[in-house]
């Protein structure tokens, strides 16, 4: 069974229609006991970092999303679920998971786009990611692929070993991470149409293996 | 780089389009969810849904058609008119799409703005804004007046003061609906759309007067729009979204071409 992690943090039924739609089926919870029991996990989340780790705390989940990384079970981390497996976040100045070194950092709106105008914070829409290793949770996308978007904190991994795939939105942040059995986009697989699918899809029969 | 984004946009009333949708070879589709799948696979970046069901009792008919969409189609919706409270936003959220547009309410209660922002997010809430020209006054010092109820209640608020406003609301974007230029086919208000767009943090729409190519083109270059809201050029199939995307990526135009 795949367990979409409950933490209070955002709509999570969009994650449960993409999964179910490629003919998975997957369980919404919030109790550590089924995400313990679960095969592949699912780490979603819309929200403020501060109260994400608050709600995870109280239910227990991040001592069971720490386990399942440990054991080498398969977890997907999507938006929020990207930023908060760092050690810590700007927003709020929340400590977070550590489950891969690095931090997270807000966009700075005195940034720049390509055509040299201040960029808008949230960044909100679709974007490329350069794909820089392969993986198996992302294999078969190519970089004219776009993917949709909406967050105004980024990812900064401390180990460049970590990042999977890169975006440009005043700078270049790591739109894609991984490590070990932990992968995560920044960006909205379950929103992102044909090729938010091929990832979610490739998850799914993902063992945890980096290669 | 971030592209601009194409949003069709359709009118449903009582779980179907108001219009039945006519494709070259006069195909009628009159069910929201096939239309939706339709613009899809045509590429469309997200689509609008504006809900003008004016009974409430018909409301939940609406939240079906919004399931049925997203378990269908995977790329952003929104959904908007007659969302008056947090009960409206949180049904219509839950039922799937990922944003839900405020407008005649936000004017009457502007707090809805900022509860709908914190209960679900700044992402959630789009300001839909329709705007009227007219003779430039110490009430409306832009020369841009809002109005609701379709265009036929001017309300004596100046369009750039309530964009500002409905930003620090805390308005994650905003839907800008140029009266004067809606249904004219003969291009966006361009001057409204810039006048907006860079007073504004958050992304703009621009809506109403698209007729061709060359009028997204504008209104996302010259407009400095984000995005750009598509009805009746596309729904009757005299452009596809595809013809769409093609002129906008030879004018240059950061855009989505593979999907």
């Amino acid at each position: 069974m795949l367990a979409i992690v409950d933490y209070k943090a955002g709509n999570l039924t969009s994650v449960e229609r993409a999964v179910r739609h490629l003919g998975a089926s997957c369980r919404i919870t919030d109790d550590p006991g089924e995400v313990d029991r679960a095969e592949r996990i699912i780490f979603p989340g819309v929200g403020a970092a501060a109260a994400s780790m608050e709600n995870l705390h109280r239910l227990g989940l991040d001592k069971a999303l720490g386990r399942a990384v440990h054991q080498g079970k398969p977890v997907l981390g999507i938006c929020v679920g990207c930023q908060i497996i760092f050690e810590h976040s700007e927003e709020g100045q929340t400590p977070c998971l550590g489950l891969i070194p690095g931090k997270v950092k807000r966009f700075d709106s005195s940034l720049l786009t390509k055509e040299q105008k201040p960029i808008k914070v949230p960044h909100m829409g679709w974007n490329q990611v350069t794909w820089r290793k392969s993986h198996p949770v992302f294999k078969g996308l190519q970089n004219q692929d776009q993917f949709y978007f909406v967050h105004s904190y980024y990812p900064v991994p401390q180990d460049p070993e970590h990042v999977l795939g890169t975006t440009e939105y005043g700078l270049t942040f790591a739109s894609a991470v991984a490590k070990g059995s932990l992968a995560a986009v920044q960006f909205h697989a379950e929103k992102s149409g044909r090729a938010g699918l091929v990832i979610l899809s490739n998850f799914l029969s993902w063992d945890g293996k980096e290669v | 780089m971030l592209s601009k984004r194409i949003i069709p946009c359709l009118d449903v009333r009582d779980g179907k389009l108001t219009k039945g949708i006519k494709f070259k070879g006069n195909v009628d589709i009159g069910d929201p969810v096939e239309m939706a799948k339709f613009y899809y696979d045509q590429g469309a970046d997200e689509l609008v849904f504006y809900d003008i069901t004016a009974s409430s009792d018909h409301r939940n008919i609406m939240l079906e058609v919004v399931e049925k969409v997203a378990g269908t189609i995977f790329i952003p919706f929104s959904v908007g008119g007659g969302i008056r409270n947090l009960e409206d936003m949180r049904a219509v959220l839950l039922a799937g799409a990922e944003k839900i547009s405020v407008n005649s309410a936000a004017v009457k209660t502007p707090e809805i703005i900022s509860q709908g922002a914190n209960a679900f997010g700044n992402q959630c809430v789009v300001l839909g804004m329709d705007v009227l020209k007219v003779p430039v006054s110490a009430t409306i010092p832009s020369g841009y007046e809002v109005v609701i109820h379709g265009g036929r209640k001017p309300m004596g608020l100046d369009a750039l003061a309530w964009a500002k406003r409905g930003q620090e609301l805390g308005a994650g974007e905003i839907c800008l609906n140029s009266i004067d230029a809606d249904g004219t086919k003969e291009g966006y208000e361009l001057e409204l759309t810039s006048l907006i767009s860079r007073a504004v943090e958050i992304p703009v729409i621009a809506s109403g007067g698209a007729g061709r190519p060359e009028h997204l083109a504008e209104v996302l270059t010259k407009g400095s729009a984000d995005a750009a809201l598509i009805a009746s050029m596309t729904h009757y199939g005299e452009y596809t979204v595809k013809q769409i995307k093609d002129h906008l990526h030879g004018a240059g135009i950061a855009i989505r071409r593979f999907w």
